[in-house]
């Protein structure tokens, strides 16, 4: 049966290239060790970016279920992300609530806002859903522009940074570390998602929803399930980026900040997780790298995005490995 | 007894009549063909059972339970799968996961279970797997399980299309031309694959077919469709020397004329 194509899968082809367990755990073993040294090596500066690069890779999984997975256009993914940042930052800054009690009051929010958002127009074919989470992206951002609660066009400033067992997360190291955890559980969780009745749920309705719903999959509920799995890891995003930085402001949330996200996902490759990690570090280092060119930069930026998207229109990532 | 049951059912797009008032019915255990020319509705009539078409009237029914507001897949957990005309399979997906789709309505496990690897999640997908597995063990695809589905043979591919659709464990299969495109082997496999569905595993089937001779050799009911009425209904051998129905696959030269 050699002859015939191997499945593409969640891992996109590093499941044959890792085929013993031995390989399995010496490569997971050198990435744990380069991401613990990672900051002595590229100093204080390097440690900013690359822990902005890991929130992106934590923002580019949760957008990977919805695009990637369940096949469903999202314009609006910073919204949740702001949801996530706005929850932390005002019930930490005006109720004086706990961190640790604002991250799930965060995730609980994302929810209903997942299911408020959701719920109506997933059952519209997707082109739609578009069209309604850009209008919910700008929504979201105009309405943290204007409340006083929100703290208006300045935004909030001096959130309180948590403490975990007595460790109080403050540098940049620490939240580096932090978001070294985020990352390494977001991708347990995708890896693990992309692996179950759901998963396997999500790819039957993206590939045909009729043969789908004739095997008896609900593919309202099923979007929804991704949809909302999404928003969560927004937020969760969301909360850590308002710990971390202990200052918001809503042009953190633009509609810009969306099709960043979206750009991580479709340029590693969706749907696969190798993929969009390498996509989440292209969008955030590749502008760093560039900073000499000065004004050229995005420019140099853009075209490297279109010659990419002309040369491997499914993403960077190898669809399937070459044996 | 019969297990389906469709009364006056009408059904028209923009106006035009697709479906006629059409009483239908499937006994418990039988094999039923439903056959007609070219766009009789036979189709339609199929989509109407399974909930992808809304009909404006009518009421239909497995088993006592009216299913005309049901969507796809309520139908589908109640007991009837099908297959579709053009074989349907799930792209980039593997021949397992295609048939493991159909236990997808008989099991829970969500977010939580999947994420946590919860004990009674990993129970299910081991049982999801055993019966995908078994599914297509019964239909003769033993090996290449792994393998993209769209990749298989075309005559293996109606097979494990028949696989999935028996994943769902249902009461009554649809098979919308299950021979179209098969080698006359093939198509006696496929003869045989359907007496052991009913025979062994106890499953109602309702086929759409326009191999007259599958269908005089595999049915103990048949029903015709035309223009959407239902012009007769009985034995394979009343059905071929029906006149009204060689009339609607030959046509009538004289009432043609009066038109």
């Amino acid at each position: 049966m050699a002859q015939f194509p191997e499945r593409p899968s969640a891992w996109g082809g590093l499941a044959t290239l890792l085929d013993t367990p031995q390989k399995r755990y010496a490569a997971i073993a050198v990435i744990l060790v380069a991401m613990a040294v990672a900051p002595y090596i590229f100093g204080s500066y390097g440690t900013v970016i690359l822990t902005n690069a890991l929130l992106y890779v934590l923002l580019a999984l949760g957008l990977n279920i919805v695009v990637g997975y369940a096949g469903l256009l999202d314009l609006g993914f910073a919204a949740f992300f702001a949801v996530g940042a706005y929850t932390v930052g005002i019930t930490t800054l005006h109720f004086g609530l706990n961190f640790w009690l604002a991250l799930p009051l965060a995730v609980l929010l994302a929810i209903v806002a997942g299911i408020v958002i959701g719920a109506p127009t997933l059952r519209l074919r997707s082109d739609y859903l578009a069209i309604v989470t850009l209008g919910f992206g700008e929504i979201v951002r105009i309405t943290a522009r204007n409340l006083r609660e929100t703290g208006g066009a300045s935004g909030l400033i001096g959130i309180d940074s948590p403490w975990l067992f007595g460790w109080h997360i403050r540098t940049p190291l620490d939240f580096y570390y932090v978001f070294c955890a985020l990352a390494i559980l977001g991708v347990i969780a995708s890896v693990r998602l992309a692996n179950s009745r759901l998963g396997r749920a999500w790819l039957y309705v993206r590939h045909d929803e009729d043969a789908a719903e004739a095997m008896g999959i609900n593919r309202v509920k099923v979007k929804l399930a991704a949809y909302v799995v999404g928003a969560i890891y927004g937020s969760i995003g969301g909360a850590f980026f308002a710990a971390n930085l202990g200052a918001i402001s809503p042009e953190s949330f633009s509609f810009r900040q969306s099709v960043l996200i979206l750009m991580a996902v479709i340029l590693g490759g969706m749907g696969k997780i190798p993929g969009v990690i390498l996509g989440a570090f292209i969008v955030i280092l590749a502008p760093e790298l560039l900073r000499d060119f000065g004004d050229l930069r995005l420019l140099i930026f853009a075209v490297g995005l279109l010659l990419i998207m002309l040369f491997r229109p499914s993403g960077i990532w190898p669809a399937r490995s070459k044996r | 007894m019969s297990l389906l049951d469709l009364k006056g059912v009408s059904l028209s797009f923009a106006g035009s009549k697709v479906l006629d008032a059409v009483d239908f019915s499937v006994p418990a255990g039988r094999i039923v063909s439903l056959i007609g020319p070219n766009g009789a509705g036979k189709t339609s009539l199929f989509n109407c059972i399974t909930g992808f078409y809304k009909p404006q009237q009518g009421s239909i029914r497995l088993d006592g339970t009216e299913m005309l507001k049901l969507k796809p897949h309520q139908v589908t957990q109640l007991g009837i799968a099908r297959t579709f005309q053009n074989v349907r399979l799930f792209r980039e997906m593997t021949v397992l996961e295609n048939v493991m789709s159909g236990q997808h309505s008989r099991t829970r496990a969500g977010v939580i279970d999947a994420i946590l690897r919860l004990p009674s999640q990993r129970r299910e997908e081991v049982e999801i797997r055993r019966i995908a597995e078994e599914c297509l063990s019964f239909v003769g695809i033993t090996e290449g399980w792994e393998r993209e589905a769209t990749t298989l043979p075309y005559g293996w591919q109606r097979r494990v299309e028949i696989a999935r659709a028996l994943a769902t464990t249902p009461r009554l299969l649809l098979l919308d031309e299950p021979a179209a495109g098969l080698t006359s082997g093939e198509k006696e496999e496929l003869i045989e694959l359907i007496r052991r569905i009913r025979n062994e595993r106890d499953i109602c089937i309702l086929l759409i077919e326009h191999d007259t001779g599958l269908v005089m050799r595999l049915s103990e009911r048949v029903s015709v469709l035309d223009h959407g009425v239902m012009i007769a209904e009985g034995t394979p051998k009343e059905i071929q020397s029906n006149q009204r129905v060689i009339e609607a696959y030959l046509g009538v030269e004289e009432d043609a004329l009066d038109l």
